[in-house]
This record gives C-alpha cells, sequence and structure tokens, in this order.
C-alpha cells in the first residue's frame, strides 16, 4: 500500500486562470464585477437601471451567466451594450474557465467596466473566483431577512450588497434593519445600498460607488504603465 | 450542486497523481472541506460515488472527509479563535476587524493505493 500525500487546493484550476483574467484587466484597466443573488432578486432589472444610469460616462459590457436561457441577455442588448452570453448547460455557477473565451467577444481596449451576471444561486458562485475586482450581492426584502445568516460566504466575499426591493416593505414582514445588522456581522466593510429596481430608486450612492472604482482602476493602470 | 464539478476535479487530481506514482487502484481518499466553503459533505459523498461507479482506479476507494471549522483572527489584538455561528467579532477585543484564517480548505489531504 502506498500513501501519498498531495495538499493542493481542489479549486486550483480555476483560480490559477482566474489570476490569468485578472492580469488580463488589468491590463486594460477594466473594472470588473461579479454579480451574484438568488433568482429572482432582480440582479438582472438592477443591472439594467445601473446600465440605465452610466449609459453615456462609462464604456460597459455584461457577460450574462444563465444556465439555458438567453432572456437576460435580450434584455441587456436591448440597452445597446455588448453582451455576451455564457449558458452554463444545467452548472449551477460560472467559472474561471468559461469566462476567458467569452472575452475574445469583445473589445478589450475600448471597455471600462465589465460586469458579469453569475448564476442565480446564493450557494455555489460565491466559491468560484471568476478574476473580478469586486463581488457584488443582489439581496431582495422578500426573501427574508433570515438569508444573511443561511448564505453567508456570498455575503462575507462580496464588497457590496444591493438590498432590492424596499418599495415593497411595507407589504412583507421583512426587518430590514435587522437584515443589514446580519450583513454587517458577517462581513463588516461591507457596503449597503437600499434601492428599488423596479422604481428605479436609491441608485445615485451605488452608481457613485462604482464610478470610483472604474476611476480608481484606470489610475491604478496609468501610475503602473508610467516608466520609473 | 457545485458539488459534482469539485469532486469532477478531485477525480482528475487523484487520476494525474496516480498516474505519477503508478499507482492502479485506489483504496481510500482523505479531503479536508473547511466549514466556510459551501460544500456539503454528503453532496460531495455523493458525487464521488457516482464517478468512481465502473472506474477502475477508483471503485473500491472509501472517501473521508475531514471538517476544518472555521478560523478567525482579529487583526487589532492577533486573538486566534473559532467562529461560530457567523459571527465574525472578535470575542476577545469586541472589534470588527477580523481575517478569516481556516475554514476556506478545500483540498486532498492524502490517498492510499496499490
Amino acid at each position: 500500500m502506498v500513501k501519498v500525500r498531495l495538499a493542493t487546493p481542489v479549486l486550483q484550476e480555476n483560480n490559477e486562470v482566474a489570476r490569468e483574467n485578472r492580469e488580463r484587466f488589468r491590463k486594460h484597466g477594466i473594472f470588473v464585477l461579479n454579480l451574484m443573488s438568488s433568482p429572482g432578486s432582480g440582479k438582472t432589472s438592477t443591472l439594467e437601471r445601473t446600465i440605465g444610469h452610466l449609459a453615456g460616462r462609462l464604456r460597459m459590457g455584461v457577460i450574462e451567466g444563465d444556465i439555458y436561457t438567453t432572456k437576460d441577455a435580450e434584455r441587456v442588448e436591448a440597452q445597446g451594450v455588448p453582451v455576451v452570453q455564457i449558458n452554463t448547460a444545467g452548472s449551477c455557477h460560472l467559472d474561471a474557465r468559461m469566462i476567458r473565451p467569452a472575452l475574445e467577444d469583445f473589445d478589450l481596449d475600448n471597455l471600462d467596466l465589465l460586469i458579469v451576471e453569475n448564476v442565480g444561486n446564493l450557494v455555489c458562485p460565491a466559491e468560484f473566483d471568476l478574476g473580478e475586482d469586486a463581488r457584488v450581492a443582489v439581496l431582495s426584502i422578500t426573501e427574508g431577512n433570515d438569508k444573511p445568516m443561511k448564505y453567508p460566504l456570498v455575503f462575507r466575499q462580496s464588497e457590496v450588497v444591493l438590498i432590492n426591493k424596499v418599495d415593497l416593505l411595507p407589504y412583507t414582514d421583512c426587518d430590514i434593519s435587522q437584515m443589514e445588522r446580519d450583513l454587517k456581522l458577517i462581513n463588516p466593510e461591507l457596503r449597503l445600498f437600499r434601492v428599488s429596481a423596479r422604481l428605479d430608486e436609491g441608485f445615485e450612492p451605488w452608481i457613485e460607488w462604482l464610478q470610483k472604482k472604474v476611476q480608481e482602476k484606470k489610475t491604478e493602470l496609468r501610475t503602473r504603465s508610467q516608466p520609473l | 450542486m457545485h458539488e459534482l464539478s469539485l469532486m469532477e476535479s478531485v477525480v482528475r487530481q487523484l487520476r494525474a497523481s496516480a498516474a505519477e506514482n503508478d499507482i492502479k487502484k485506489i483504496t481510500r481518499v482523505l479531503l479536508v472541506v473547511g466549514k466556510m466553503t459551501m460544500a456539503v459533505p454528503d453532496a460531495l459523498q455523493f458525487a464521488f460515488e457516482v464517478l468512481q461507479k465502473e472506474d477502475e482506479l477508483l471503485k473500491d476507494a472509501v472517501l473521508e472527509i475531514r471538517d476544518e471549522p472555521i478560523r478567525g483572527e482579529c487583526r487589532d489584538c492577533h486573538h486566534v479563535f473559532d467562529i461560530e455561528n457567523h459571527e465574525f467579532l472578535c470575542p476577545s477585543c469586541s472589534g470588527p476587524n477580523v481575517k478569516i484564517v481556516g475554514g476556506r480548505e478545500l483540498y486532498i489531504d492524502f490517498y492510499e493505493g496499490d
């Protein structure tokens, strides 16, 4: 009998490709978001509003992850933003290897912001680094305020949570303050923004945060590319 | 159900290593799974059973899973502690500046075979 010690991370293959993706984004000065949420939280609606607010200000691209359909990609395309659809054909998450070929379809020199809309799922996508700069979770109040505690990893790893459907607060039992306290307990550095994608309300602080991040990425590129 | 894709990576690693070490049959695999990963041990076990079927190298292998607690280290007072119920505050100084130092493990510790 032979005993072999390995200790190689199971996700190593994914993490290596994620590192290559990240390096590519850095070279082009593109800020990349990995947008995650459960199905039906309003992830695509939030994305549409975000694109609407940034139209004419930033050059954007979108990668749409979906198990089978192109419904979300069609919605985004209608806004005049280049979009690449990845059908995961049954897989419940995007991984770094799926992102790499999708990048061939973008003109990376003419992008400031790339938003990857992950498959609707709070569990699996959290495990896979895509090479993004920031993870953003959308959490709607109709999902109930127990969700942060049930799915802590996704919130621990996010920089921002967009709390959506706040226009419905009077009609639900959701304790939004409790939800926010739980989120802060899981990740004290989280930025929380209350929004209503339906009414297009509350987006300004989020848009401001996003523009600042895109700017920082550009500045970093310029600083780095200057000869010493 | 990303456990199946995780397990496919595990199997790929086992195959590559077994070939390198001239091992024809794997009998035991120890997988370490941190509690902060979202991989469910039962689902990993199930995925492994699916993948090992009719596979010469793996069909007699037993998968053991060891879970690791979520560990935090306070950046302010350097206290190291187990995190339970997802309370990420330092129990020593109550500070929120906590770095996760354990619980995200997901690797094959070792395997045995002939």
